[in-house]
């Protein structure tokens, strides 16, 4: 057969595309419930760091179901409503409108009380990053906080999902005494801010770290009237 | 016909690419990736696994396709076998050793744009037979893999001061304990990289001077 005919390259092409597109299709349906897991395991691990529980990934899902027995959904308004908080998408969410928009909660029992985790969702320089923070039951006090992205620069910005930028925040307060939510800022040399309300930034890590400090705001201000509620 | 497996001929399609016709050093190809991903250790040498399964296997298939190809389509034919070669490890990656699938995040999908391997499959794989094909893919992803693997370990040295996330340097010599040492922030950005691999090449083409251009 002449291979330089135009048929031949016609049918060559098809065959190859559908024979390519059968292969990829089924190996990623194959390998699809085992990646489904390791995204859940990794959840569950970062929501347990949020509240200083270091687990490996082959001890995640116990010691998640252990700890973490309460979870549910708010909307903005505070109220609970239906939902299954564990698969909500922040990313979907955050593209609704406000009032459709639903934030889940979980609560983990600590020795020295309840805590509430809340999971953030913001922009980084790169690309998104996203974390949970664990309150008080002050809904005031930071418990604990885990973060983590997807394509910082190492070194640098990535240095946002290193413990020991994250213990900075524990402690940190993100009501003021007026009793606005101020969250928490992400500060460089320099540059004055209330000790309880603020953590030392990551130098070179600059529009990370805004970056952090926005989503914090943004996304602690989603649940202002669940805290009030809470607080109160 | 019937030449052994590990001829002096096929031996050399391994370990050339290792030294002389290295691909990174000598043809300057590759360099994106290998500036990319080599700020630590261990995703240069996942990457460089990566790369050593997806060029050895597209070697092969497009060598034994070598003679259906229709000639007018075949860039496209190449890609179509890369991309999904690329897609598999990608899936297997995110499977099977997850964290380390999320460190080299966008990269695994940026081998398809690897120079080297479309390189070698127009040179050799759609000229010669499945077998030197097989071994000329692993001979040049592993010189890419090499040069990798040793800009990572020292960006990671001398940019983090750990080798593979195991802290080398003591504590106690950090600046901030009071000690006197500090990392070298450059190192971590790809512009200190391209001096690494520079570097790399002046040592190569001292050695052996046949390497220089006039």
């Amino acid at each position: 057969m002449d291979r330089n005919s135009n048929s031949y390259t016609f049918i060559y092409a098809a065959i190859m595309v559908i024979l390519v597109a059968a292969i990829l299709a089924s190996v990623a349906m194959a390998l699809r419930p085992m990646q489904r897991k390791n995204y859940e395991i990794e959840k569950k691990q970062n929501i347990l760091a949020s509240v200083n529980i270091q687990a490996s990934a082959t001890e995640a899902e116990e010691i998640f179901a252990e700890n973490i027995q309460n979870m549910y959904v708010v909307n903005s308004e505070g109220e609970k409503t239906d939902g299954d908080a564990f698969n909500i998408d922040l990313k979907k969410e955050s593209a609704k409108p406000l009032e459709e928009q639903r934030f889940p909660v979980f609560e983990f029992q600590a020795e020295s009380g309840l805590k509430y985790i809340f999971p953030l969702r913001g922009a980084g320089l790169w690309g998104p990053i996203w974390g949970f923070v664990a309150l008080n039951s002050d809904m005031n006090t930071i418990y604990g906080a885990n973060f983590d992205h997807q394509g910082e620069t190492p070194g640098l910005g990535a240095e946002i999902a290193t413990t020991w930028f994250e213990d900075r925040f524990k402690g940190k307060e993100i009501y003021n005494e007026a009793g606005e939510l101020v969250s928490i800022t992400v500060t460089k040399p320099g540059q004055e801010a209330p000790e309880e309300h603020s953590v030392d930034g990551i130098s070179g890590g600059t529009i990370t770290s805004k970056g952090l400090e926005q989503m914090l705001l943004d996304d602690l201000g989603n649940y202002q009237e669940f805290l009030t509620k809470k607080k109160s | 016909m019937s030449e052994p497996l590990f001829s002096k001929k096929n031996i050399k399609l391994l370990s050339d690419p290792m030294n002389n016709s290295n691909p990174i050093t000598v043809q300057v190809l590759g360099i994106c990736s290998a500036l990319a991903v080599t700020a630590q250790l261990k995703p240069s040498i996942v990457m460089a696994l990566s790369v050593v399964a997806v060029m050895a296997f597209s070697n092969v298939i497009i060598s034994l396709l070598r003679n259906t190809i229709p000639n007018r389509i075949r860039i496209i034919v190449q890609l179509v076998v890369i991309a999904s070669l690329v897609i598999l490890v990608d899936q297997v990656l995110k499977a099977f050793v997850y964290d380390v699938s999320k460190q080299l995040s966008v990269f695994v999908g940026l081998i398809i744009t690897n120079c080297i391997i479309m390189g070698r499959l127009e040179a050799f794989a759609l000229g010669n037979r499945p077998w030197p094909s097989f071994l000329d893919g692993v001979g040049n992803a592993a010189g890419y893999g090499v040069i990798l693997i040793i800009v990572g370990f020292a960006r990671e040295l001398f940019g983090s001061g750990s080798i593979y996330g195991y802290q080398i340097i003591p504590d106690s010599w950090y600046i901030s304990n009071g000690g006197f040492y500090a990392n070298n922030g450059m190192m971590i950005l790809p512009p200190m990289a391209l001096i690494t691999v520079g570097v790399i090449i002046w040592v190569q083409r001292s050695k052996n001077r046949k390497l220089i251009e006039n």
